[in-house]
């Protein structure tokens, strides 16, 4: 895959300045950005990226410059998300939508395999064999890349790998852009996850009012690099490119309470803060149908009129959700108190155990998402804070 | 392969109470895989379709529409007698429908207020589901319910089983059909988080948010909800109307309503 920048994230207190330290950075004109989707079209790729629909930057088809959200900014706060119009030629000035990476490689409804009954009324199954066509998807952000980071952990390297994520991933290439302008639900900062895309990308832009700061991630990139109208970037433009950085950094005011999250977190299961909260959520799945690193299904056999056939299909669930909770009979998590601790002690606690990391990469999705606005650094906090005073 | 379930087919009906027809037309819409269920089952009683045996021994017997007379009330006990498995579908027949309105209010004064004889009406004071009145072995909510529900429910039927139906939030398919929240993009009230799916997010697939045609789900938070509604600048009887509507008289939806406008009396407004 990608040739990888070791070891470095934006961690708070991190220079961000590193960034545009190593390797080769050359300057791509905006009136040349089309080159950049002709190149990837050329070269087999399917483009898809960011276009304003329905009041959102949603993920699309993307065939033509034009197609960018030019000069959109996104207002966002608990329980709200708005576009407006902030002029300018930039294409990249907002900081996410509801979804990115996560429904290319992972769809939200999907056949696994299917059933047939023979002549003889015997069983036959055939798995789902999918050839995905190669993919680029422009606009990746930071805090996406993390999170795609834990989808591969999740899905590939355990001891079955997951066929359609494997085979979909293969044929993903990568366009990151570095946040600018980062939501006021954005906490990239405190997880440590962006606002720069540091790593698993195959070209990343900077975007400045004349174009894009642009550098290749891994070979792939090389190869649709050597074919655009670069020129040389100029210190003026790394500076540029820098502060904006930094003032991405600086703008961000949530985060996350320090850790060990998986430690405090299970040692307050009694904590009355769940019984509130509970009050106020609604169970209804939006947090994590839009958090890029959930990655929970509900698996339903639907069988044909005739009984003869029958296609076992896996589609998006949730922690929220009775099913998810159902063993054998019985419903182990009946009532929402018990289905948000599911979601934040597992998101931020046994995550950790889990895969090495917390599960929450800071995009604040779910805080914006979420139809009465609860916001998982304040219920965190709120948990924190009396395990501390203790 | 075969398409037909071998020795006798099962007999089936299709019973209509207080409705639109909608629920049937689930049926009728199906086009030719109403031609392979006819060759599954026998059609004994389907008077929208043709066949007319109301009084006719089934095995599986669907119930669209309300309780709304005296006359329905002897009918599905008499229908209860004669059936094996019953299912009734659709909001009249598992919450009393858009006609239980009338359970919030006088409906004597409303007879008198619409007709010019009311004397020629004869009907009960209440629209009530079918659960009120008989043991009904499953429901299939939703006004209308689509046809993979009724198809899967008359598939497991055949199986022997149950149907297994979804409790998820309209939210959950919402999400998985990529729509954009009109809730939190637009401000729009919808009642999605709160709706058990079926629809496939159809209104916020469209620009519009949820009415809630398939009822309350469970884990059911109305108060969260209605008082988010109040925080966008909705008025308490606003609120009340979204709950007050094709399920007005599921008990999620009616204990809702009933408490938005109690705070609001206590309030004075
Ligand atoms: S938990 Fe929320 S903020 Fe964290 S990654 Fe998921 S959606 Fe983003
Ligand atoms: S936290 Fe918000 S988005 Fe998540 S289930 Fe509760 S109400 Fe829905
Ligand atoms: S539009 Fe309605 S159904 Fe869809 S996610 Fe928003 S609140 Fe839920």
């Amino acid at each position: 895959m990608s040739q990888r920048t070791q070891g470095r994230s934006i961690l708070p207190g991190v220079n961000v300045d590193d960034v545009f330290k190593d390797h080769d950075r050359y300057f791509l004109p905006r009136q040349s950005f089309q080159s950049l989707i002709d190149q990837l079209t050329l070269q087999g790729y399917g483009c898809v990226g960011p276009v304003m629909r329905d009041g959102a930057i949603i993920f699309d088809r993307l065939d033509m410059a034009s197609q960018l959200p030019q000069g959109a900014r996104d207002r966002q706060a608990p329980g709200y998300y708005r576009l407006e119009n902030g002029g300018g030629p930039r294409w990249f000035s907002w900081a996410n939508g509801p979804q990115a990476l996560k429904p290319y490689l992972f769809p939200s409804r999907e056949v696994l395999w299917e059933g047939t009954v023979d002549e003889d009324g015997g069983l036959n199954f055939k798995e789902r064999i999918i050839e995905p066509e190669p993919l680029a998807v422009l606009g990746v952000r930071a805090c996406d890349l993390a999170a795609l980071a834990i989808h591969d952990a999740h899905f590939l390297k355990g001891p079955s790998p997951d066929a359609h994520y494997a085979r979909r991933r293969e044929q993903l290439f990568i366009v990151a852009v570095h946040c600018s302008h980062p939501a006021s639900t954005c906490f990239c900062v405190s997880t440590g996850d962006g606002p720069a895309a540091t790593r698993g990308y195959d070209i990343a832009l900077a975007e400045l009012d004349e174009g894009f700061v642009i550098d290749a991630g891994s070979d792939r990139g090389k190869l649709i690099l050597d074919q655009l109208p670069l020129s040389k970037v100029d210190e003026a433009q790394l500076d540029q490119a820098r502060r904006e950085l930094n003032a991405a950094v600086a703008v961000q005011t949530r985060a996350l309470p320090e850790g060990p999250l998986n430690r405090i977190l299970f040692e307050n299961l009694d904590h009355p803060r769940w019984d509130e909260v509970a009050e106020r959520c609604l169970a209804c799945g939006n947090c994590t149908s839009v958090c890029p690193t959930c990655f929970c299904a509900s698996e339903n056999e639907v069988p044909s009129l005739d009984g003869q056939t029958s296609e076992h299909s896996r589609e998006w669930s949730s922690c929220f959700t009775q099913g998810h909770s159902y063993i054998s009979g019985h419903v182990i998590r009946p009532d929402i108190r018990t289905r948000y601790r599911q979601w934040l002690t597992h998101k931020l606690g046994s995550w950790i155990d889990q895969y090495g990391r917390s599960g929450c990469v800071g995009c604040g999705r779910c805080i914006a998402w979420c139809p009465v606005g609860i916001d998982l650094t304040e219920e965190t906090a709120a948990i924190c804070k009396d395990a501390r005073d203790e | 392969m075969q398409t037909s379930t071998p020795g006798p087919k099962p007999r089936m009906a299709v019973h209509k109470f207080a409705s639109c027809d909608g629920c049937q037309l689930t049926f009728l819409n199906m086009g030719e895989t109403l031609l392979q269920l006819a060759d599954m089952v026998e059609l004994v009683h389907f008077a929208e379709a043709g066949p007319v045996a109301p009084d006719a021994e089934v095995d599986i017997a669907f119930i669209e529409g309300s309780v709304t007379t005296e006359h329905d009330l002897e009918r599905i006990k008499q229908i209860r007698s004669h059936s094996g498995f019953i299912v009734a579908f659709g909001a009249c027949a598992t919450a009393g429908g858009i006609q239980a309105l009338r359970n919030f209010a006088d409906a004597g004064e409303w007879l008198s207020a619409v007709y010019a004889t009311p004397e020629y009406i004869d009907s009960l004071a209440t629209s009530t589901p079918m659960s009120d009145h008989v043991k009904v072995d499953l429901e299939i909510w939703g006004c209308p319910p689509n046809r993979d529900q009724v198809l899967g429910a008359i598939r497991a039927w055949l199986y022997g089983t149950l149907p297994k139906q979804s409790q998820d939030k309209v939210c959950m398919e919402c999400k998985r059909q990529h729509a954009v929240c009109v809730l939190v993009a637009k401000g729009m009230p919808c009642m999605g988080p709160v709706t058990q799916t079926g629809c496939g997010a159809l209104c916020p697939s469209f620009g519009r948010g949820c009415y809630s045609c398939y009822g309350p789900a469970e884990a059911l938070n109305t108060d969260s909800l209605a008082g988010w509604f109040e925080g966008l600048g909705l008025l308490p009887e606003d609120i009340t109307r979204q709950f007050r509507h094709l399920n007005n008289s599921a008990p999620g939806f009616r204990d809702a309503a009933t408490n938005i406008i109690s705070t609001d009396a206590g309030h004075g407004h």
